[in-house]
């Protein structure tokens, strides 16, 4: 038996039908998706407890962030969520390349929504603001900068699969791959909204 | 095909292919298992080593070979690199990786190239953590604030490797889970699946539940570090104890981590060696998945005198004790698996005895441990450091071992030195109890652990109990050289040569690439020995 | 072999009670397994390769049974180390109040009435004792086995443990949580007095060593106010300088500049430590202003002196 086939069968032989292979992406998927949550439930139970400890803190802290920023960038990843899952409604319907446009809409939003928090960052850097500041200031940076880095994992995924789709690998009975994409990016999205009620609407 | 005569294997086996690259971009699931197992047996020389450092400094009171600072070096990376680098991935990643395709009749896990990927994050992130080494760290391995944030050792270092290798640790847990609800052979519904798939399955649960929370917890050890965050820093404002609270959310959780695949281990090795159906199925199946859940809930009673609110400790005294009663069951099974059995006392079923035996210790300590009144007395004292000794060392390295004799001829095509292997298993026994029931002793008179130095009253126990761990060493080395030896020079193995019925051992020795010729049918359990009336 | 330290607190002998209570279970339940496991393994050994054996795979009634059994044992344990728990952790109303506070790597005692000491805490027999405890830096751990108590003290925050000694006689302190270096150094000793020694001890105003000369009092000192947990006097390096030969010692400090040991520079080493760091040391040694008086540092100082 050859190396390859010998590999090819260890990589790809016992799917036994594609549908046995969605099933699995979208099960290994929501698994991974568990462990997300569980990591940003981490950052949340620590919100939750240095809220209760020093109220005053956060709401001093929520005054000093961008609501503006932080408003538009909400609104950026809620557009990428809709266009990301349009593109997924495309594949299915075989529209190859209206895939591959709104993947870089997706990805252009992506990058918007980066360059939003560079402004944000470089603004509180100005004003003196930094992680070690106070707690709040602490979450806020590591809330979101570990949200900016699942947004940059994130646009890589669906850059691949914009490759991948480019080369034709997907159709109507193969969008695995978009379809689970798609659904990181909306985890990515979910999460901002969290923690944009969490830092910067804090009541 | 079970009657163990069909020696010869007609198809190419796994181990065929030579050279390196073959190995190191393989997708095969037995290779990786091989791979993990090396990899893993490396550094548990290493940390074994280390250990042994810290039982000679303590055989004397005072500086013996090295100065304080050394020593609270050396048992930090003798516990990190034991619990991190060893233990952890443990038995999962080296037999589970071999065997759940096998025991399930796959032709691999669902995601090869994610378990390959897996392997070489683990190697990284274990690389990453060995370069604190050059200025090793002091803090434990329990890395408690604020000690850790001000210390001047590497911290960062080995913390960031343990994060690393939290995502292979995840994503080996993933592809486990998917690869048993999806690639079990045609007929093998879930009560037909061997325990130790059932063990493997609770593992991998814990596995992708837990871990991100320790992963979270050192980022935000290394940005306390790095950026000066004050969370777990009282003089930022931050809560110590709660640095320790979401430590022990994994590292309780983790100790089941540990001690399921051991667990699933036995579970093969008694009905196969007494040649009986296993007792109560169900009961053991069902009970690893309530160990894994309740696990979720105990991790309190690590700090029962931390400062943290009382009614807070009496919750979770109370939940420790519930769930050491699914491991109770799953002891009286095993007994009772035994009863009136064909006991054949190979080495693999030697181990299981030994481990029955050790893990009872283990467990009963435990029940000391989290009584809460005398947990005041005992916490941080060498009784817990012998209590978890009894389940690491006496409870999963045991049945690792014992794996590794089981398994031996299936993953090599050779057999193992029988009576060598049974003086390995004589010496390590003798030696492991000798070196921690003098600590059991001691401990309770007070000793407190971590002690660089200790009061000369001790220093009996402390003798005996380093004595104990040289013969522990020397065992452990003469089973390697027996192991080795065979790889080499041992006699070839038929494909089942202990009457298994379980399915790895229905293919032959080593097994072929695709494991299975045909993707087997399966009508039955694999416990179905015995005669039926 | 003992087992347990010798019980010295009121609360040790019902603490004992508890451990020899699950002791007792888990034996019976140890000696049990073991002998099944001893038995089974003789009594069903493999005779010949065609042994039969029954194909059994439950039996509902025994397994109830021995889930119930330990699920009953251990609640009863459960119940009975949490009601002596409670008493354990709170302390009577009319206890006598201490402050601890540990700092790398001693303990500080202070009393209600001013006094303070250092790893030797001064108690009167069968009054309780209340210590409300903190700490300068890191984890610590209030631990004496023959009270069979233990209690973190953690920087930030006040940690309380309460014991009432019932034997006069002195028992060590261990610091029982990990805190760096000289972790197994961080030792004490309660002192229990009777009651009236101990009152006449707490209104002495004794400072130097009654009938000592300078010399000797300093090296009483050395011991009891803990230079001797990080100084040696033979010449080996600690966790701070040797005292050995210290007097007229050419010193580099940190900062670069050359000094030589004299008296002033001692007493500022004592009082300010941090002003003056010696090269290649941690500025981490404790200051004992307020705690070592004038006369104390000057037999400190003859002491080190007198090492040469
Ligand atoms: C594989 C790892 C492993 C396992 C399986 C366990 C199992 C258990 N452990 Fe252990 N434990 C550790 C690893 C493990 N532990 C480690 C690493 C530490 C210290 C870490 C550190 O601080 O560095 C620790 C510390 C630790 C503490 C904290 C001590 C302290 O620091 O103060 C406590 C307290 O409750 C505890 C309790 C228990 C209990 C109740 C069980 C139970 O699950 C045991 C259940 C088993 C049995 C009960 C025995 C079998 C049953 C019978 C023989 C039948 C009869 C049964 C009854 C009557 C109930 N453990
Ligand atoms: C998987 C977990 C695991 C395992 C298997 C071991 C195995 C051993 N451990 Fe350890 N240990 C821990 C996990 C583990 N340990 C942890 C988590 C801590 C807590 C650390 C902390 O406080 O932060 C700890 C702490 C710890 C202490 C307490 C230190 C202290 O508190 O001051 C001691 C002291 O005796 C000790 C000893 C040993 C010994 C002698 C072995 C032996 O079983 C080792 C046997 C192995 C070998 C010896 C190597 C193989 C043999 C050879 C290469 C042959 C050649 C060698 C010779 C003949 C000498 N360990
Ligand atoms: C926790 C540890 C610690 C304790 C306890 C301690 N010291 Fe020190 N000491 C140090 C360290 C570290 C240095 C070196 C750094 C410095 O100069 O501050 C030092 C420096 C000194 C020096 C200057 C030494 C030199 O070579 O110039 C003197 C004098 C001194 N200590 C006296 C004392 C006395 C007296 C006591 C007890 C009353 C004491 N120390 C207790 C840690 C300690
Ligand atoms: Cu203080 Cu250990
Ligand atoms: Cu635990």
């Amino acid at each position: 038996m050859a190396a390859t086939s010998v590999e090819h069968l260890h990589s790809d032989g016992h799917f036994v039908t594609p549908q046995d292979k969605y099933s699995s992406m979208k099960l290994g998927m929501w698994l991974f998706i568990a462990t997300e949550i569980l990591l940003f439930g981490g950052l949340f139970a620590v919100y939750a407890i240095y809220r209760a400890k020093f109220p005053e803190m956060f709401f001093n802290g929520r005054d000093e962030l961008s609501l503006l920023l932080g408003t538009t960038n909400t609104v950026i990843l809620i557009v990428s969520s809709f266009s990301i899952a349009m593109g997924v409604t495309a594949i299915q319907r075989g529209k190859k390349n209206l895939l591959t446009f709104l993947i870089i809409v997706t990805l252009l939003c992506g990058a918007l929504f980066g360059v939003n928090k560079y402004f944000e960052y470089t603004a509180k850097f100005h004003h003196g603001i930094f992680p070690s500041t106070d707690i709040f200031f602490a979450l806020y940076f590591m809330m979101t900068s570990l949200h900016m880095l699942h947004v940059i994992v994130g646009m890589a995924i669906l850059f691949i699969i914009m490759i991948f789709n480019m080369k034709g690998k997907y159709s109507p009975s193969n969008y695995t791959a978009p379809e689970v994409g798609a659904l990181y990016w909306h985890l990515v999205d979910v999460i901002w909204i969290y923690l944009f009620g969490l830092l910067y609407l804090v009541a | 095909m079970a009657d163990g005569t069909m020696v010869e294997a007609v198809r190419p086996t796994y181990l065929d292919r030579k050279g390196f690259l073959s190995w190191a971009l393989t997708l095969d699931h037995k290779r990786l298992g091989i791979m993990y197992l090396v990899t893993i047996m490396v550094f548990f020389l290493f940390a074994g080593i280390m250990g042994m450092l810290v039982r000679l400094e303590l055989l004397t009171p005072g500086k013996t070979v090295m100065g304080p600072d050394t020593y609270n070096q050396i048992f930090t990376i003798h516990g990190a690199v034991m619990i991190f680098i060893v233990i952890v991935p443990g038995i999962s990643a080296t037999f589970g990786n071999f065997l759940i395709p096998l025991m399930i009749g796959a032709r691999d896990v669902i995601f090869p190239r994610l378990n390959l990927f897996s392997y070489w994050i683990y190697v990284g992130g274990a690389l990453i953590a060995l370069v604190s080494l050059l200025h090793p760290i002091d803090t434990g391995w329990t890395f408690y604030t604020p000690y850790s944030i001000r210390t001047g050792t590497s911290v960062i270092p080995i913390t960031f490797g343990v994060f690393v290798m939290g995502f292979s640790s995840i994503l080996t847990g993933l592809n486990f889970i998917v690869t048993i609800h999806k690639l079990r052979a045609p007929g093998m519904n879930w009560h037909r699946m061997p325990l130790f798939i059932w063990a493997a399955y609770s593992t991998a649960v814990i596995q992708v539940l837990a871990t991100p929370v320790i992963a979270i917890t050192l980022l935000l050890l290394i940005a306390e570090r790095v950026f000066g965050i004050g969370f777990f820093d009282p003089a930022k404002g931050g809560d110590p104890i709660l640095f320790q609270h979401f430590f022990w959310f994994y590292s309780h959780p983790v100790v089941y981590i540990m001690i399921l695949p051991a667990f699933g281990v036995i579970s093969e090795i008694i009905p196969v060696f007494s040649r009986k159906p296993i007792f109560g199925y169900k009961a053991i199946a069902y009970s690893s998945i309530a160990i894994a859940l309740i696990g979720f809930l105990v991790w309190g009673h690590h700090l029962f005198v931390s400062g943290m609110a009382g009614w807070v400790a009496k919750v979770f005294s109370f939940l420790t004790f519930l769930v050491a009663i699914p491991t109770a069951i799953k002891v009286w099974n095993w007994l009772a698996t035994m009863y009136r059995g064909s006991i054949d006392l190979k080495t693999p079923m030697l181990y299981a005895l030994g481990f029955l035996f050790l893990f009872t210790i283990a467990g009963l300590t435990g029940l000391f441990l989290g009584t809460l009144a005398i947990n005041v007395h005992l916490h941080d004292t060498y009784f817990v450091v012998a209590h978890f000794h009894y389940t690491m060392m006496g409870g999963t390295i045991m049945m690792l071992f014992a794996a590794m004799h089981f398994w031996f001829p299936k993953m090599i095509g050779k057999m193992y030195g029988e009576a060598v292997a049974k003086i390995a298993f004589a010496l390590i026994f003798i030696g492991f109890n000798l070196t921690f029931i003098p600590q059991f002793i001691m401990g309770m008179e007070g000793m407190p652990r971590r002690y660089y130095d200790y009061l000369p009253q001790y220093h009996y126990q402390h003798v005996l109990s380093s004595i104990g761990a040289l013969v522990l060493g020397v065992g452990i080395l003469v089973m390697l050289i027996n192991l080795i030896y065979c790889i080499f020079k041992g006699e070839k193995a038929p494909s089942n040569p202990f009457g298994s019925k379980s399915w790895e051992w229905q293919t032959t020795s080593p097994p072929p690439t695709e494991n299975f010729e045909e993707i087997p049918q399966v009508t039955d359990w694999t416990y179905g020995y015995g005669k039926k009336n | 072999m003992n087992w347990l330290p010798e019980a010295a607190s009121s609360i040790a002998g019902r603490v004992d009670n508890v451990i020899w209570f699950v002791t007792i279970i888990s034996l019976v339940f140890f000696v049990f397994i073991t002998a099944l496991l001893v038995v089974f393994a003789i009594k069903y050994r493999r005779r010949s390769e065609d042994d039969e054996t029954p194909y059994q795979v439950s039996h509902h009634t025994l397994e109830v049974v021995w889930t119930i059994i330990p699920s009953i044992l251990v609640m009863v344990i459960f119940v009975y180390g949490f009601v002596v728990f409670e008493d354990l952790r709170t302390p009577p109303k009319d206890a006598m109040e201490i402050n601890v506070t540990g700092k790398q790597w001693l303990w500080q005692f202070h009393y209600d009435n001013g006094k303070s000491t250092i790893n030797e805490l001064f108690v009167p027999e069968g009054r309780p004792v209340k210590l409300v405890m903190t700490s300068d830096d890191v984890l610590h751990s209030f631990f004496v086995p023959e009270f069979r108590v233990k209690q973190d003290l953690v920087p930030g925050m006040y940690t309380y443990l309460w014991f009432k000694a019932i034997k006069k006689g002195e028992f060590n302190i261990f610091c029982a949580e990990y805190c760096g270096t000289n972790h197994s150094g961080m030792l004490g000793k309660v002192k229990v007095l009777s009651p009236a020694d101990f009152e006449k001890w707490k209104t002495s105003k004794e400072e130097l060593i009654a009938g000592a000369n300078l010399v000797e009092a300093g090296a009483e000192l050395y011991t009891k106010r803990a230079c001797i947990g990080c100084h040696s006097i033979d010449g080996s390096p600690m966790v701070g300088p040797t005292f050995k030969g210290i007097f007229g010692r050419q010193e580099t400090l940190a900062d670069g500049q050359e000094i030589t040991v004299d008296e002033n520079y001692l007493r500022k080493s004592i009082y300010e430590p941090q002003a003056q760091v010696v090269k290649g040391y941690q500025p981490i040694m404790p200051s004992f202003k307020g705690i070592i008086s004038d006369n104390e540092v000057s037999a400190l100082i003859a002491y080190m002196k007198s090492l040469k």
